[in-house]
């Protein structure tokens, strides 16, 4: 096996964490690729100037101020509240856009939808790119292409959530999308949307399928349902879930056929 | 649906060793590059180096771990990883089978075939911008770069 003479890598920083893409193929290295990158993080680049809740004046800010209206916002923003929307009903409560903060007023924050649909859309112009396989990461969620299915597959390492430098897994996956959802250094803190707390007795969810969007949006819903992930996840078609438990012990599951 | 998502495999052992061999040297020295030539740098983890036109092997240590012991082989031409094999790993034993087995019996035993793994991608809760370059998407995006 010889991968990495010919696959060919690219990382940018974008909503502080690294979007890394390995090409190989027809367009690998050569300025096909080069403006397919381009567009890609442009296209986050825009994702994150709309919808970051760390930039007061990105639009969800405002929206979640009231300064804007629904109806003044690009249309991206209806479809991602209509996904959280979804989402939520599909995760019994567990996942939600909205939720109280810490003095009672409801936050708006779809950084939980936000990020897979982003790389979702990113990944247009690479898929755009003719006899050319990639692997698109934003920051550990993750997207793959391989024209060829019976092609080497990607080989994605997922993280040890005890020990960040050590992965727990590998999935090959040809074509398909996978996610991780668990505590972050920093930043995020997923909570359970019914109770506001952080879930007990799990360390992290990863979950393949073959829409980012998705398979981000359960992995994060699994991660706050705690205990329940696994039984959650085997009720998902078309998803493989890896559930990571606090004690370190860990539950592949299989949803239904979708 | 997607044929290759589901041909998903638990490569415990094998996965583990790789990040040993690519984090030996840099924890030892506390050196501010992260990189393949780090590695064959390093005193403490080849167990044989051999040199050759297409590149340099290292054959890292028999390892045992919790499922059986796992020794892996790196060629690097170049600063670039252009082959993992995994001389042996832990086929015979039961804790690995026994979790894929019941969910993905036929996709373990495919991969098994392979006897090879690498790593291109890490899926994480914890990939940000502040410990990439201590991680192991670094490690892997320094040593394609």
């Amino acid at each position: 096996m010889t991968v990495a003479d010919r696959t060919h890598r690219r990382v940018e920083h974008v909503m502080g964490m690294p979007v890394s893409l390995a090409l190989r193929g027809r367009h690998a290295a050569d300025t096909a690729a080069a403006a397919a990158w381009a567009e890609a993080v442009a296209v986050l680049r825009e994702v994150d100037r709309v919808f970051s809740t760390h930039r007061p004046d990105s639009v969800v800010s405002r929206l979640g101020r009231g300064e804007l209206e629904p109806a003044d916002c690009p249309p991206e923003v209806a479809e991602v509240l209509g996904l959280g929307a979804l989402a939520e009903q599909e995760s019994g409560g567990a996942f939600a856009v909205r939720r109280a903060g810490p003095d009672g007023a409801g936050v708006l924050d779809p950084s939980g939808v936000v990020k897979g649909w982003a790389v979702d859309r990113a990944a247009a112009p690479l898929r755009a790119l003719p006899e050319t396989d990639f692997c698109l990461s934003a920051g550990g969620d993750l997207l793959c292409r391989t024209l060829d299915p019976d092609g080497e597959p990607w080989r994605i390492g997922i993280e040890d959530p005890r020990d960040t430098r050590r992965v727990l897994a590998v999935v090959p996956v040809t074509t398909g999308a996978v996610a991780t959802s668990g505590t972050a250094h920093r930043g995020q803190h997923l909570v359970d949307a019914r109770t506001g707390r952080p879930p007990s007795g799990i360390a992290s969810v990863t979950v393949i399928g073959n829409s980012l969007t998705w398979a981000d949006l359960d992995a994060t819903a699994a991660y706050v349902l705690g205990q329940g992930a696994a039984a959650w996840l085997a009720t998902r078609p078309g998803r493989t879930g890896f559930v990571v438990w606090a004690d370190g012990g860990t539950t592949t599951v299989s949803g239904p056929a979708a | 649906m997607v044929t290759g998502v589901r041909r998903i495999a638990l490569w415990f052992a094998v996965t583990v060793t790789v990040v040993v061999l690519l984090f030996g040297y840099r924890t030892s020295t506390g050196a501010s590059t992260v990189g393949v030539n780090t590695v064959l740098a390093s005193p403490a983890v080849p167990a044989g180096t051999t040199a050759s036109a297409v590149g340099t092997t290292v054959t890292g240590p028999s390892a045992s771990t919790r499922w059986g012991p796992v020794q892996v082989q790196l060629t690097v031409a170049g600063g670039v990883i252009t082959d993992v094999t995994v001389v042996e790993y832990p086929s015979g034993n039961g804790k690995d089978r026994q979790i894929n087995a019941r969910a993905l019996p036929v996709l373990v035993r495919e991969t098994l075939a392979a006897q090879s793994t690498g790593i291109d991608m890490v899926s994480g809760a914890t990939v940000t911008s502040e410990g990439y370059l201590e991680s192991l998407q670094g490690a892997l995006d320094q040593a394609g770069l």
